[in-house]
C-alpha cells in the first residue's frame, strides 16, 4: 500500500487554505534591516549602585581602621599550623559524614518508598527521630554515649553470654562520635530528598523499563535513580555546604576542628573577633570551592534534558587552542 | 531461538495469545468485563473503540502492567502473572514477572525513552543488563534495528533532540531488540504531529509483513483496513463485535460500531 494511502486516512478534516501574502508595513517603513534603536537608559541602576557602593566603603573602612581589631594577629594565625590542622579535620569530618550519609540516605529512601511495609515503617520512624530532634542534641547525645551505655558488648540480647566487650568511651572516641552524630543526622534529610527525586521520575519510564522485562533492581540502577539524580544533585550541594558549617557544632565535643581550634586559640590570646574573621574566611573559601563539584555533577547529570555548553575549563582550552599554533592543530586531528 | 524450538512440539493452531474472560475494575468502575479474544501467531490485530472503552487496559493487562481481576490471559503456553500450583493461583514474583514480559515488546502513546540515554543506549540497555547479550553484539544489533527503522544517523542523539515520530522509530527498535513474539502499541500514533505519523506508521506496516505477531491500539482507520488481519470493536468494557476489516469496517453489525466509525472516519 502507497504510504500517502495511510496517512491520508489519519487526518480527518483538512484545514482551509491559509493567506501567506506578507502584511502591509504599517507605517510605510522597509522592516527587513536590522535593529537601529537607541537603548533604555537605566538610570536609578547606576544611582542605586553608587549608594550601595559607598556604604560598602564606609562599612570596610571602619572595620579595617577599627582600633578594635589586630590586623597582625589575623595575619599570623590565617595560616597557622593548628588553624591549617583544623581546616583538614574540617574537610575529613564533612567529607566521612556526607558519603556515608548519602548511602544511608538513599536505602532509607528506597525503604520509605518499598512496597514492603516493615521497611517503609523503620524508615519513617528513623527519619522521624533523627529530623525531628536537634543536631546539636544528637552530637551531646553521641558525644556522652558512655554515660548511658558503660560498655559496648557483643552477645545474646537477655543473656549473660557476650563474645566481647568494649568501653565505649574506647570505641567510640570525640571523632567517631561526631561523624555517627552528622551522618545519622544528615541521612534524614537525605533521604527525603532522595525519595522526591525519585518520585520526580515520570511513571512511565518505570513501566517501559518493566515492559522490556528488567527487574525492579535493574531499572532502579539504571532507569530511576539516574535521573532522579538531576533533581536531587542540587539540594545535595545545599546539604554539603551546611554540613561543612554544622562541623563548628562538633566543638561541643572537642573534636578538634577549625572552630574549635579557634575557640581555644581565642581563649588563651583573647583576640575572639581575630579568630572568628581567620574562620570565617576559610569557611567561606571552602564552602565556595564546593561549589565547583556541583557544577560538574548538574551537568553530567543533566544530560539530555538541556544543551551543554562548554564548560570554563573547557573554554578556556578552546581559547588557548585557538592561537595558531601547527603542532597543537596537528594533535587535535589525531 | 531456542525457546521457540520446544513450542513446536504444541499443535500449531494453538493461539500465541488467548484471553478468557478478562474482567479488570478499577475501584467502583468496571473498566473490562469480559474480553474474550485469541491472537494467532503471525497476526496483526487491531482494537477499536471510542476513548474509555477499555483497549488500553487490555492491553496492558496482556503483559502484566496492570493485575486483572477475573478470567485468564495466557501467552505462549502460559499463564500471565499467576501460577498453577497444586490447583491455587499464586502471584509471580517481581523476577518471573519480569522473564515473561521479555517475550512482550510494547510501544506506548508517550514513547517513554530513557531521557538520560542516547537512541542506541536505549536500544541496548535491556539486551545488555537482562539478556546478558556481549556489548559489541548488543551495539551491532541495535545498529541494525536503527537502521531499519530509519534512524541510523541518530544512534548518539538523546531522546530530546528528536522529533515525536523519531522517537517512536527508536522506542520500537527498543522493543525489538529483546526479540519479542508478540509486540503491543499503545495509541503510537496519537501523540504525534500528523506528518509524523506516516513514518511510524510505515515501521509498523514492515514489522507486521516480517511476520511479526501484533495487537495495536489505534485510532488509524487506515492503518487497521491495510495492514490488520483482525479487527476487535471494543466499547464500554466489552467486544462489540471482531472479525476481518473487509467486514467490520465495511459493513459493521453493530450500532455502536457504525457510530464509532462515523465519527472517526
Amino acid at each position: 500500500m502507497p504510504r500517502s494511502d495511510l496517512t491520508d486516512h489519519g487526518t480527518p478534516g483538512r484545514r482551509p487554505p491559509v493567506d501567506l501574502s506578507p502584511l502591509p508595513a504599517a507605517d510605510g517603513e522597509d522592516d527587513d534591516d536590522d535593529i537601529v534603536a537607541l537603548p533604555l537608559r537605566h538610570t536609578w541602576r547606576w544611582v542605586a549602585a553608587g549608594v550601595l557602593g559607598l556604604g560598602f566603603v564606609w562599612l570596610a573602612s571602619s572595620l579595617w581602621n577599627n582600633k578594635n581589631v589586630d590586623h597582625g594577629t589575623i595575619a599570623n594565625f590565617m595560616f597557622s599550623d593548628q588553624i591549617v590542622h583544623g581546616a583538614v579535620l574540617t574537610i575529613v569530618l564533612t567529607f566521612l559524614a556526607m558519603v556515608l550519609s548519602t548511602i544511608l540516605g538513599v536505602v532509607l529512601a528506597l525503604m520509605r518508598l518499598s512496597s514492603n511495609p516493615v521497611l517503609s515503617g523503620l524508615a519513617w520512624l528513623y527519619i522521624w527521630v533523627f529530623r525531628g530532634t536537634p543536631l546539636l542534641v544528637q552530637i551531646v547525645f553521641w558525644g556522652y554515649l558512655g554515660l548511658l551505655y558503660k560498655q559496648i558488648s557483643l552477645g545474646v540480647p537477655f543473656t549473660d553470654f557476650t563474645v566481647f566487650a568494649v568501653d565505649t568511651n574506647t570505641l567510640i572516641p570525640a571523632f567517631v562520635a561526631g561523624v555517627i552524630a552528622l551522618t545519622t543526622n544528615q541521612a534524614a534529610y537525605t533521604a527525603e530528598i532522595v525519595r522526591a527525586g525519585m518520585l520526580s521520575v515520570d511513571p512511565g519510564q518505570k513501566e517501559a523499563a518493566y515492559s522490556l522485562g528488567m527487574t525492579p533492581l535493574f531499572c532502579l540502577l539504571k532507569v530511576e535513580l539516574p535521573q532522579a539524580m538531576r533533581v536531587i544533585i542540587p539540594p545535595m550541594g545545599n546539604e554539603t555546604i551546611s554540613m561543612l558549617k554544622d562541623t563548628a557544632l562538633l566543638s561541643l565535643i572537642a573534636v578538634l576542628e577549625l572552630y574549635t581550634v579557634a575557640e581555644r586559640i581565642s581563649a588563651q590570646n583573647l583576640r575572639q573577633v581575630e579568630l572568628l574573621v581567620v574562620v570565617s574566611c576559610w569557611y567561606l573559601v571552602l564552602t565556595s570551592v564546593l561549589s565547583v563539584p556541583q557544577y560538574y555533577l548538574e551537568r553530567r547529570f543533566g544530560r539530555g534534558s538541556r544543551v551543554l555548553g562548554p564548560t570554563p575549563i573547557g573554554r578556556v582550552v578552546a581559547l588557548l587552542r585557538r592561537q595558531p599554533k601547527p603542532r597543537v592543530t596537528d594533535k587535535e586531528s589525531l | 531461538m531456542t525457546i521457540i524450538d520446544s513450542g513446536s512440539v504444541q499443535a500449531p493452531e494453538e493461539p500465541l495469545l488467548t484471553a478468557r474472560r478478562v474482567r479488570k475494575r478499577f475501584g467502583k468502575v468496571d473498566v473490562l468485563k469480559g474480553i474474550t479474544l485469541s491472537v494467532a501467531k503471525g497476526e496483526v490485530m487491531c482494537l477499536l473503540g471510542p476513548s474509555g472503552s477499555g483497549k488500553s487496559t487490555f492491553l496492558r493487562c496482556i503483559n502484566h502492567l496492570e493485575t486483572i481481576d477475573g478470567g485468564r490471559i495466557k501467552f505462549d503456553g502460559e499463564l500471565i502473572g499467576y501460577t498453577q500450583r497444586k490447583g491455587a493461583l499464586q502471584e509471580m514474583t517481581p523476577r518471573e514477572v519480569a522473564r515473561q514480559r521479555r517475550g512482550i515488546g510494547m510501544v506506548f502513546q508517550r514513547f517513554n525513552l530513557f531521557p538520560h540515554l542516547t537512541a542506541l543506549e536505549n536500544v541496548t540497555a535491556a539486551p545488555i543488563g537482562i539478556r546478558k547479550i556481549p556489548k559489541t553484539k548488543a551495539v551491532a544489533d541495535a545498529r541494525e534495528l536503527l537502521d531499519q527503522v530509519g534512524l541510523a544517523d541518530f544512534a548518539h542523539a538523546h531522546p530530546a533532540q528528536l522529533s515525536g515520530g523519531q522517537q517512536q522509530r527508536v522506542a520500537i527498535a527498543r522493543a525489538l531488540a529483546m526479540e519479542p513474539k508478540l509486540m503491543l502499541f499503545d495509541e503510537p500514533t496519537s501523540a504525534l504531529d500528523p506528518e509524523l505519523v506516516g513514518d511510524v506508521l510505515d515501521v509498523m506496516q514492515k514489522l507486521a509483513k516480517s511476520g511479526m505477531t501484533m495487537v495495536v491500539v489505534t485510532h488509524e482507520i487506515g492503518f487497521a483496513r491495510g495492514v490488520a488481519d483482525s479487527i476487535v470493536f471494543m466499547d464500554e468494557g466489552v467486544v462489540v463485535e471482531s472479525g476481518p476489516p473487509s467486514e467490520i469496517l465495511r459493513s459493521p453489525r453493530h450500532q455502536r460500531t457504525k457510530a464509532f466509525l462515523d465519527s472517526v472516519m
